[in-house]
């Protein structure tokens, strides 16, 4: 199948600091794809240089096999945008708002008329669409959003972080429709900072850190590369760390064992890196046992996204996220972006 | 989906629908229709902005009109309140124009405007014309005003043709003033900046054309950046129309210190002024990427 996107050695900084430096990957026709990363990794500059937003310092960006850079005019025609932040225009209605869509990407009345009420209908809008949207809950902006960003049927829809913020039952209506509108070959790119969201939806996805795409991947895959299994155990609810330590050298004597590492963040718990086999938990436990150590809680897993971020930078995504969520200047960089 | 409406996503179909094919002009004309239709939407739901912009122009016409009520007649060859007439009406629409930029750059800073900046609109220019046609329609409500006012104040009624010139001096002078506004918006970081921009154009500019008083008055370098002024090229037309209902195309109408400036020189001068500001902003539209 042909690539629907292409992101090719995208670089774009702002002044000295570097919010993209080398990000490249591909979107298959009719997959979704998942840009997974944690606060401050690049994926919004990422998206509104394909969006035609933001003008990279280099790199190549292609939209339904259009370059965005040579045509952005067509490219933008080929695409739909859904930001990470609702911006609809409070004293306008739904319908107002999606009217202007369908005059911005030029669709005659009719055709619009009959999209607005699929697309109302399909979002479960049909009660709100004549109301002003001032007065809408963020599930229901984020929903007319959806609706706008897809009036003019885009063959490829891009959405940034699109259930931030939302409440689970809203984030489910979201993915459910994600989902449909894939069985319809359309085209999807999403980023996320959410393990779960981009394991529940993507096809593939991109692992995307410091402005580098560090891992792309089926989810099934990456965690397959990634080998091995894990086994997180609790002797007690709260370990004294002298015990963990203890602990931990006595089970790395077992030769399946590749790695031990005990997490202060969680009551000195255990987590184990283990070569996949079937009695890996059993000997775990009789290892234990004959130590004379009780077990407060043990199971055995397989890497989870999670996990291959941990092996590709060294830090949990939640470690990246509290890293960054202090340093960043966001009212700054919302003035810098609209510069650019 | 062709002709039959989508019911179920299995009908959802990207790009399997063949739009009619459609001209760059027709897509200019309905992307145009759709913003202003915004506009006069947010306009009709929050009508202070129209109250206000009714009542501002007639204080002015009103009480700075009265501030020189017992100045001698032959001082302005009119009644000062007549004189007058024609810089409120000017300076009515450039302030409407100047502050056309204002709602883009909340807009633009709100996230809205990559809307717009992301859909493959036939121009940019679509969104100086919406924003052109509703400072246009807005200002000829308050003209009207003005020109009712007056004439209860004893200025008489321009004719049908003083009238047309009127809404062509309006027409110019909006487009030029808009396109500069919606240009600054595009360069300028914030609002907090386009507001300082407006803030300090404003009464300068005001003070330094012939809406409050004759050439006549000022000193020469005044007189020389008065003559420079866009405004006074808007103002000294419909002035001459009001005083002189004979007027004609080689009347008279400016004393620069480099020339006298004929009606229809005046006119000229304010095409080339909308015709320049609309070119000049061009790169600025295409910052991010045409
Ligand atoms: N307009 C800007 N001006 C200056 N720095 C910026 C700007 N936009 C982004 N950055 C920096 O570039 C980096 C990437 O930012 P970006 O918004 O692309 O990240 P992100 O992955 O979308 O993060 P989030 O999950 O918070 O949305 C960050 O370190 C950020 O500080
Ligand atoms: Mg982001």
């Amino acid at each position: 199948m042909a690539a629907a996107v292409v992101v090719k050695n995208l670089r774009k900084s702002y002044g000295s600091s570097i919010a993209v430096r080398d990000v490249s990957f591909e979107v298959q026709a009719g997959e979704i794809f998942g840009l997974l990363g944690p606060n401050g990794a690049g994926k919004t500059t990422t998206i509104r240089c394909l969006c035609t937003l933001t003008k990279p310092d280099g790199g190549e960006l292609e939209v339904a096999g259009v370059s965005v850079l040579k045509d952005p005019r067509s490219a933008r025609s080929k695409l739909g945008y859904i930001a990470q932040e609702v911006a609809l225009d409070k004293v306008l209605t739904g319908r107002e708002l999606l009217n202007l869509q369908a005059a911005i990407y030029h669709l005659p009345k009719a055709i619009a008329n009959q999209r607005i009420e699929f697309l109302t209908s399909i979002l479960g809008l049909t009660e709100y669409i004549n109301k002003k949207t001032g007065g809408y809950s963020g599930g229901l902006q984020r929903r007319l959003d959806l609706a706008a960003g897809l009036l003019h049927q885009p063959e490829v829809l891009i959405l940034d972080e699109p259930t931030v913020g939302l409440d689970i039952e809203s984030r489910v209506v979201v993915w459910d429709f994600l989902r449909q509108l894939k069985s319809t070959g359309t085209t999807i790119l999403l980023t996320s900072h959410y393990l779960e969201e981009v394991d529940a939806l993507a096809d593939r996805v991109g692992i995307i850190d410091a402005g580098k795409v560090i891992a792309t991947g089926t989810p099934s895959e990456l965690k397959d590369r990634l080998g091995g299994e894990r086994i997180t155990l609790r002797i007690r609810e709260f370990t004294t760390s002298a015990e963990a330590d203890s602990t931990k050298d006595l089970l790395m004597q077992l030769p399946f064992v590749q790695e031990a590492i005990i997490n202060a963040n969680q009551g000195n718990s255990l987590n184990l890196v283990v070569h996949a086999s079937d009695d890996a938990l059993s000997q775990v436990q009789a290892a234990l046992k004959s130590a004379g150590l009780p077990v407060f809680g043990i199971a055995q897993s397989r890497p989870s996204l999670d996990d291959v971020y941990l092996a590709a930078t060294g830090k949990t995504l939640m470690d990246a996220e509290m890293a960054t969520a202090g340093s960043r200047n966001l009212k700054a960089e919302k003035k810098q972006s609209m510069k650019n | 989906m062709t002709s039959t409406s989508p019911k179920t996503i299995a009908d959802w179909r990207p790009r399997a629908d063949r739009l009619p094919q459609t001209s760059a002009f027709s897509d200019f004309m309905q992307e145009t229709l759709g913003l202003t239709t915004r506009l006069f939407i947010q306009l009709k739901r929050r009508p202070s902005t129209l109250v206000a912009g009714i009542v501002q122009p007639l204080m002015w016409l009103l009480l700075f009109g009265a501030l020189f009520q017992n100045i001698p007649k032959d001082l302005f060859g009119t009644d000062y309140g007549h004189f007058l007439g024609a810089g409120v009406i000017v300076f009515t629409a450039f302030v409407g124009a100047l502050n056309a930029g204002l709602p883009v750059m909340f807009d633009r800073e709100f996230g809205f405007l990559n809307r717009l900046l992301v859909a493959p609109l036939a121009s940019r220019y679509s969104i100086v014309a919406a924003s052109a046609i509703y400072i246009i329609a807005l200002t000829l409500l308050q003209v009207v005003a003005i020109v009712g006012l007056s004439a209860l104040l004893g200025a008489g009624l321009p004719g049908f043709s003083g009238a047309a010139i009127i809404l062509l001096v309006v027409l110019l002078l909006v487009v030029g003033v808009t396109s500069l506004s919606l240009g600054l918006t595009f360069a300028l970081p914030g609002h907090i900046e386009l507001i300082a921009v407006i803030f300090v154009a404003n009464l300068p500019l005001l003070f330094a054309s012939t809406a409050l008083a004759p050439l006549s008055f000022m000193p020469p370098w005044l007189q020389m950046i008065a003559c420079l002024n866009p405004l006074s090229y808007a103002i000294e037309p419909i002035r001459y129309l009001y005083i002189n209902p004979q007027w004609q195309w080689s009347s008279i109408i400016l004393h620069a210190p480099w020339a006298d400036v004929s009606f229809g020189a005046a006119l000229l001068v304010l095409t080339g002024f909308a015709l320049v500001s609309l070119v000049i902003i061009q790169p600025l539209l295409r910052r991010r990427l045409a």
